[in-house]
């Protein structure tokens, strides 16, 4: 079936399956920083903003995207390139599976609350899990990012 | 050191942040055929007939494979040296299967939805056997998982399949019966460690095509190209200069990408049809179908002195290898290798075992590799012995632990799989590491135990720990330089990044050696064409075995860079210097970057290129004093934990910044193993957990407070002082949790994870 959508600020127009995840079509369409890596929505590297909002793109069939936006890293090159340094500077970035899924979250983040503690960021960004650094870097990053950005 | 020393930022970071094409499925060819297993839904079975022609009549299915359409040569998938400690106990495919999820047959089709449509298509009747999944039954059990005359050790590692051995081992120093009969104290305790999932958030992957010669490429989410490589070759029956083997970028490791998964398979197809092919694991096949740590039965007996002097030490193993031996002999020996010698002082050491087959999940490399079971358990009662001689436990430590300057004999006798190498230790800083914990987790102000609400205790609890840096006489790495016009260099390396830095940390060694800054240093990695060799990123080697190579490289190339200079500025090499800007001479000074380019263009027109490798001699541990400090509900049982402390000697640090978010990663893990993490099977062996909704990880909100410190040290065999830290920060959490909740309200928990209903029922009258 056939669906429009304003992918990163761009109109695309995408012929998907009906039973096709976001991420499914994200990825055959060339959009390659949003990943797979648990097929049940609970890992987070696959987030994507859809009209702004964070979500799992593996839970989303990706005919719900008619008519909405869809931002991944790719569309937010400022906020990505802010935050990977503050990532880089704590050592935070490890493997790297789980970070465009962070920056996405991140940002949906910085949007919606206007100074989190270690609390909230921890709470806000649970469904986006990392096996390498044990989150503590990463927090120390994102601190540091909110800090820079106010 | 301008270079060495410093937290720079990894040279990938931003390319992976933004989300740049770089891993095995982002890298596949666009036209590759999807590769899909058909999986057995039963623990143990033989395939009485299996017919795929259904499957290769629908629509856009290329090739389908069973166990009759494969070679038949035993391997192991075990990412080791050559011959491997592993039994060749497996084939591509095979007759029988020997755990739920187990390869029945591969199909390979140009979508992924037709080759899953395949996959249901191929018919199989199986014969149901009885599986075995309690491994404390499997010795000599009547069902033998591996009747198949063709599996074989290739060299002696105790294999006896028709008992459902994998590997048996043992060694002892000393008289351990007659000294334990005459300590003043005995203290005998059993525990038990499960099986833990890697969960790398990168599924496995791999991909394969043929070049334009003809040539097998494959590239492949693994730690171990090289091994990847010869198995592959052995498997397929073609030889290894036919294939070439690459690693991306990888989504982590832990030592779960250190065994062949889709490779085989993928090569299958791409043999068959000529087209690239790809095989991406789903969660749930990582889960049923990679590897886990091998669960253990670990029974201690320790004799002391009233005074806490430890004069034996007994540790007897049992060890789950599950459906195949991959790892079996060497993760059980280092449960023995890479803890007892922290306490070298005893008069007696005996360490000792099995390895058994069941109809699990196998188990394979996870970072630790034995030494977080073994640690578990001697933390564990030597916690357990200072309660019974009301000793502070951090005291019976420092009494007891080795020190800088001592050896162990077990360092000699116990290798990976092998005798083991002499060796003084010449860095251990850990009473700075146990002075430092101590301040910062509070542990003599704070005491033992204290009630924070009615029937909720606080308790703090502590564990050391060692490592170890490469495997001796085994593991070689190398590397190569090349001079740039206009000075810059490619390192050429076969290390393996997993996502750890090393790429960078290996750039600030042959930065610092030149003299030129990181960013001159161009690094590609893990090509077993382009790169010379590394035996992989494994047994915390990379810092210290390929850190050595990379320094020799540079060493040789600044020879070379001095000669050339001095030919060029016309003087004796003797009289010239290199600062890594320029050569200097009595009368003159060319910059590199003129000199490398002239010697490209200009002037005795030659290719500057070294190459340094160096084989690991001895393996120097990193250590770590760690403390843990929970809140337990004597209600529920519940633990929480409320502070980690750990300090780490890992030499001078390369990367510092690295090197700590290596340690607060290994105890996430490992803090994931004490509380949360298990494996767990139904009773027919189908896996509960299999995706993460069932299994638990830790996630951020679980994980409050990691404090992770390094201090001062300088390991004078290490390139710079360096020691390996890969591992170490996973090997203390079970142990201190579980003697912080022991302190807390005394409930000793001697099975991991320590769970709710297991501290309820451990609580004290």
């Amino acid at each position: 079936m056939n669906i429009s959508l304003e992918l990163n600020g761009r109109h695309a127009d995408w012929d998907v399956e009906p039973g096709e995840a976001l991420l499914e079509a994200l990825r055959r369409h060339g959009v390659l920083s949003v990943k797979r890596g648990c097929d049940t929505a609970s890992c987070g590297t696959c987030t994507v903003l859809l009209d702004g909002a964070p979500v799992p793109s593996c839970a989303v069939p990706a005919p719900r995207a008619d008519g909405r936006s869809v931002t991944t890293v790719e569309g937010l090159p400022e906020e990505t390139a802010r935050l990977g340094a503050c990532l880089a500077a704590e050592g935070a970035d490890q493997c790297g599976f789980c970070a465009p899924g962070l920056v996405v979250a991140v940002v949906a983040m910085s949007r919606e609350l206007a100074t989190p503690d270690d609390d909230a960021i921890n709470h806000y960004l649970a469904g986006n899990l990392c096996r390498c650094g044990g989150y503590v870097s990463q927090t120390r990053a994102i601190r540091r990012y909110l800090e820079e950005a106010r | 050191m301008n270079e060495v020393g410093k937290s720079l930022p990894k040279i990938d970071a931003l390319g992976l942040v933004r989300g740049t094409p770089a891993f095995t499925d982002d890298l596949a060819p666009r036209t590759s055929l999807c590769v899909v297993a058909v999986r057995s839904p039963h623990a143990h079975a033989r395939i009485l007939s299996i017919d795929a022609s259904a499957a290769l009549a629908l629509p856009g299915v290329l090739a389908a494979f069973t166990w009759q359409d494969v070679p038949r040569v035993a391997v192991t998938r075990a990412g080791q040296g050559h011959p491997e400690p592993s039994p060749r106990d497996r084939f591509i495919l095979d007759e029988y299967v020997r755990h739920v999820g187990d390869e029945v047959a591969i199909v390979a089709a140009e979508t992924e939805e037709q080759a899953r449509e395949a996959a249901r298509a191929v018919r199989v009747e199986y014969e149901v056997l009885t599986p075995v999944l309690d491994f404390e039954t499997a010795l000599d059990n009547p069902v033998v998982l591996h009747p198949e005359p063709e599996i074989h050790e290739n060299f002696p590692i105790g294999f006896e399949p028709k008992r459902n051995v994998a590997s048996a081992y043992s060694m002892h120093v000393g008289d351990v019966d007659a000294v334990v009969a005459r300590s003043e104290v005995v203290l005998r305790r059993r525990y038990f460690t499960q099986a833990q999932q890697h969960v790398a958030l990168e599924p496995h992957c791999a991909c394969t095509w043929l070049d334009v010669h003809g040539r097998l490429n494959v590239m492949s989410s693994t730690q171990t190209p090289w091994h990847v490589r010869r198995i592959m070759a052995r498997a397929l029956e073609r030889e290894v200069k036919e294939i070439r083997v690459v690693k991306p970028r990888i989504g982590g490791g832990f030592g779960g990408k250190q065994m062949l998964h889709g490779e085989l398979f993928c090569a299958l197809a791409t043999l068959r049809t000529g087209r690239p092919a790809k095989m991406v694991y789903t969660r749930r096949e990582v889960f049923e179908a990679t590897n886990t740590r091998h669960p253990m039965r670990l029974d201690v007996t320790l004799g002391s002195d009233r005074d806490g002097t430890l004069r034996a030490i007994d540790l007897e193993v049992l060890s789950d290898t599950g459906a195949y031996g991959e790892h079996a002999l060497t993760v059980f020996m280092v449960a023995g290798a890479k803890t007892l010698p922290l306490y070298n002082k005893v008069e007696a050491v005996r360490f000792g075992g099995r390895t058994v087959y069941t109809n699990r999940v196998p188990g394979g490399a996870f970072r630790g590799y034995g030494a977080i079971q073994g640690n578990f358990a001697l933390e564990s009662a030597l916690d357990e012995l200072a309660g019974e001689l009301g000793l502070d436990p951090v005291v019976l430590r420092e009494k007891n632990m080795i020190a800088e300057g001592e050896t162990s004999p077990i360092f000699a006798i116990m290798g990976e799989g092998t005798e083991g190498v002499e060796m003084i230790v010449e860095s251990c800083k850990l009473p700075e590491c146990l002075r430092r914990g101590k301040e910062l987790i509070g542990w003599d102000a704070k005491g033992a135990r204290r009630e924070v609400a009615p029937g909720v205790f606080r308790g703090l609890g502590m564990a050391l720990a060692m490592q170890g840096s490469g495997i001796p006489t085994i593991d070689m790495a190398a590397a190569t330089l090349k001079l740039n016009d206009f000075g810059s260099f490619n390192l050429l390396i076969g290390a393996t990044d997993l996502g750890t830095g090393s790429d960078t940390i290996l750039a600030q060694i042959a930065a610092e050696t030149l003299g030129v800054p990181t960013g001159d240093i161009i690094v590609y990695a893990s090509d077993t064409d382009r790169t010379p060799f590394d035996t992989g990123a494994y047994a915390s080697s990379t810092t210290y075995v390929t850190g050595h190579a990379v320094r020799t490289a540079a060493l040789k190339m600044r020879e070379e860079i001095l000669v050339e200079g001095a030919r060029s500025l016309g003087c004796a090499p003797a009289s010239a210097t290199f600062d890594g800007r320029e050569v200097r001479g009595p009368e003159g000074a060319i910059t590199l970057r003129d000199l490398s380019t002239k010697l490209l263009y200009n002037e005795h027109q030659k290719q500057l290129m070294t190459t340094g490798s160096h084989l690991c001699e001895k393996s120097p541990p990193p250590y770590m004093a760690a403390f843990a400090e929970v809140e337990v509900d004597t209600g529920t049982g519940e633990v929480r934990l409320i502070d980690y402390v750990a300090v780490v000697d890992c030499g001078q640090a390369i990367n510092p910044n690295l090197a700590l978010v290596q340690v607060e990663g290994g105890l996430a893990q490992g803090i994931g193993m004490a509380l949360w993490e298990e494996v767990v099977y139904g009773p027919q062996g189908h896996l509960r957990t299999r995706d993460l909704m069932s299994y638990k990880i830790p996630g951020r909100e679980d994980i409050p407070s990691i404090r992770a410190e390094l201090v001062a040290s300088h390991e004078p065999s290490g390139p710079y002082g360096a020691k390996s830290v890969g591992e170490i920060g996973i090997d203390t959490p079970p142990a201190a949790i579980a003697n912080a909740v022991a302190a807390a309200v005394g409930a000793r928990v001697r099975d991991l994870p320590v769970t709710p209903e297991k501290v309820l029922n451990a609580l004290p009258g």
